[in-house]
């Protein structure tokens, strides 16, 4: 049965999308542009009967969902900028210790306080492994109302799957504004993988014991290798992005999240001018969509990241496509606002125009 | 012929990491036993924190979760509100609840989680070679206080009540100062520990047993210098006893009443 079409905020409709997804606690603090996201959960979890806490910090809230998790509930937390840097320290932990998490952050711009229109300078943070340590996990980038509440849907299943914490990485726009979505539907308990690893699980054998400390040097290396090798296969299974228009163009924008509707809009605009460009959106942060780009690349493409930064994401379209067979030398140009500035689709498609020499 | 006295089954049978004279075993040994006689082994989760006692999980026979440090409340509010039915035992040390920690212990405690929290004030800190803590007491001495605790001229403060300083807060229920230096005060600080145990198992608030231990290592002292160090040093500025006992219901006087007093 599919379900009406609903108008909501991107931020409610996460919320909807993880209480629907069987979301059993949530932890969060206070901060623009989230509170929506914070605020939803308190009235949907609490009238279900689930966990809801306000933590008393972003670094409590983070080490809630740590425990109760290890513990086998499905949780999550959710923040902006400055309370995601907060909560790196726990996800270190939940990385090293592989404790399944959602982890939303509707970015805003630094650094510092810095203000609290959308951005993207978090991408560094997001897909590098924010906290200390060897690790990474996966990042999702929203790009629409509708795919938040899809994407936060599927995060749960992503973290149980491969046992690392699932990060969303949307931003401002995208949680303050309003779209029609589908919802998914509620998951019924049952469809829930079993999670006899978890402390509390009843101790089916023996001990469950969660935790990141392995001191002993070679105990830790082959602990993180192993890790590392199950890296490979999530890149091979979940990279994944959208593509528009990439056969018929010489340049394609490579824009996520909010920049990439500016460059789906310049795509469109260019087309009425019947100039061809395309966009390659990567959805999958980590993994990055990198043999998509290479592929591309190959054959002799050239492309246009354009992010609401100063360039992060453009470093990774360059290691995708550096050294590919047929790659054009320094085939890789940027465009970027910061400051929580948005770009407009006129200053993308004129930025193409110029790199393209087209009047 | 019956067996008076044994190996607890919730403490594996290895011997531990602590060094002579340390009040962790003993420690570990009535969490343990309070643990047995509460038939609760099979339901208890214990959380350890960053700190000597971040072996714990080697020691207990039951299910563990660690944390980042001074994480500990916050982790154990998660895993406690989704397993209601288990005995959470948050065990802490005084860098790990006093310092780095004092935001999560005191909320924790405000919010009356139904989880019992083992404090070990040692005033030092352990694990890291014998800095100061935040229970460390005025001159005493530290790595980090090399002329001992001094509150006015380096502005180091003072130390830490905490279990005085919780009590003030409405969603505590039990809180209880033991030690571990003499027989005596170990069987006290049991019925404490059982006392907290039972008052979580029956869902009603926050329940917290500091206990004063010694560091003969880090105090560089003799074992037994060390315990007497806890008694005439330590016991005059961290007072023993039932700091705040909101347990109304008859079981908790009756579960007095099975203990040494």
């Amino acid at each position: 049965m599919i379900e009406e079409k609903r108008l909501m905020k991107g931020n409610e409709a996460i919320g909807e999308a993880a209480i629907r997804a069987g979301c059993d606690a949530y932890f969060g603090y206070p901060i623009t542009p989230q509170n929506e996201l914070t605020a939803y959960m308190a009235s949907g979890m609490l009238d279900q009967g689930r966990v809801f806490i306000q933590a008393e910090s972003e670094v409590a809230a983070m080490s809630m969902v740590y425990g109760a998790a290890a513990a086998g509930g499905r949780a999550m937390t959710s923040s902006s900028s400055p309370g995601v840097s907060l909560k790196q320290e726990g996800i270190s932990y939940a990385c090293g210790a592989d404790i399944p998490c959602v982890v939303v952050n509707v970015a805003r711009a630094g650094p510092g306080l810095g203000g609290i229109s959308p951005a993207q300078g978090d991408y560094f943070q997001a897909t590098r492994g924010g906290g200390h340590g060897d690790y990474y996990h996966i990042v999702l980038a929203p790009k629409s109302v509708q795919e938040a509440a899809d994407l936060t849907y599927e995060a749960f299943a992503l973290a149980e799957k491969w046992r690392m914490p699932v990060m969303i990485l949307a931003d401002g726009l995208i949680g303050q504004m309003m779209e029609g979505v589908s919802l998914p539907p509620p998951l019924p308990s049952r469809e829930r993988p079993s999670r006899p690893w978890a402390a509390g699980a009843g101790r089916p054998g023996a001990s469950n014991h969660l935790t990141s400390l392995f001191i002993d040097p070679p105990d830790l290396e082959a602990k993180v290798m192993a890790r590392f090798e199950r890296y490979e296969e999530i890149a091979r299974e979940r990279a994944s992005f959208e593509a528009v228009n990439v056969d018929k163009a010489e340049l394609i924008f490579v824009a996520y999240g909010t920049a990439s509707r500016v460059c789906l809009g310049a795509v469109q605009a260019a087309k009425e001018m019947g100039l061809e460009l395309g966009l390659l959106r990567p959805i999958s942060l980590w993994p990055f969509p990198k043999d998509e780009l290479a592929r591309l690349a190959g054959k002799g493409k050239r492309f246009l990241a354009v992010e609401m930064s100063m360039g992060q994401m453009v470093d990774d379209v360059r290691l995708a496509v550096n050294g590919t067979v047929g790659a054009r030398v320094a085939a890789v140009d940027f465009y970027g606002r910061t400051g929580g500035i948005i770009p407009s689709e006129e200053e993308v498609l004129a930025e193409a125009k110029r790199l393209m020499g087209w009047k | 012929m019956e067996v008076a006295y044994g190996h607890p089954k919730s403490l594996v049978p290895i011997q531990t990491k602590y060094c002579p004279g340390c009040g962790h075993g003993v420690v570990h040994r009535l969490i343990a036993e309070a643990v047995d006689e509460l038939g609760a082994q099979d339901r208890s989760i214990i959380m350890n924190p960053v700190g000597c006692s971040i072996w714990a999980d080697l020691y207990f026979d039951f299910d563990s979760v660690q944390v980042p440090h001074g994480r500990t409340p916050a982790g154990a509010t998660g895993v406690k509100r989704m397993r209601p039915d288990c005995l959470v035992i948050c065990y802490q040390g005084d860098g790990d609840l006093a310092a780095i920690g004092t935001a999560e212990i005191v909320h924790a405690a405000n919010r009356g989680e139904k989880f019992t929290t083992i404090f070990i004030n040692n005033a030092i800190y352990g694990m890291t070679g014998g800095q100061m803590a935040p229970t460390t007491l005025v001159g005493q001495k530290a790595t980090t206080a090399p002329h001992g605790r001094d509150p006015d001229v380096a502005g180091m403060g003072y130390p830490i009540r905490v279990c005085e300083m919780l009590s003030t807060l409405a969603g505590t229920k039990y809180i209880a100062r033991g030690a571990v230096d003499t027989a005596a005060n170990v069987r006290k600080t049991k019925q404490y520990i059982k006392r907290a145990f039972e008052a979580q198992l029956r869902g009603v608030g926050f329940t917290m047993v500091e206990v004063l231990s010694p560091c003969p290592t880090n105090w560089q002292m003799s074992p037994t210098e060390a315990a007497a160090w806890v008694a005439s040093d330590m016991v005059p500025a961290f007072p023993l006893g039932e700091i705040k006992n909101e347990l109304s219901s008859p079981s908790a006087t009756s579960t007095a009443a099975g203990g040494a007093t």
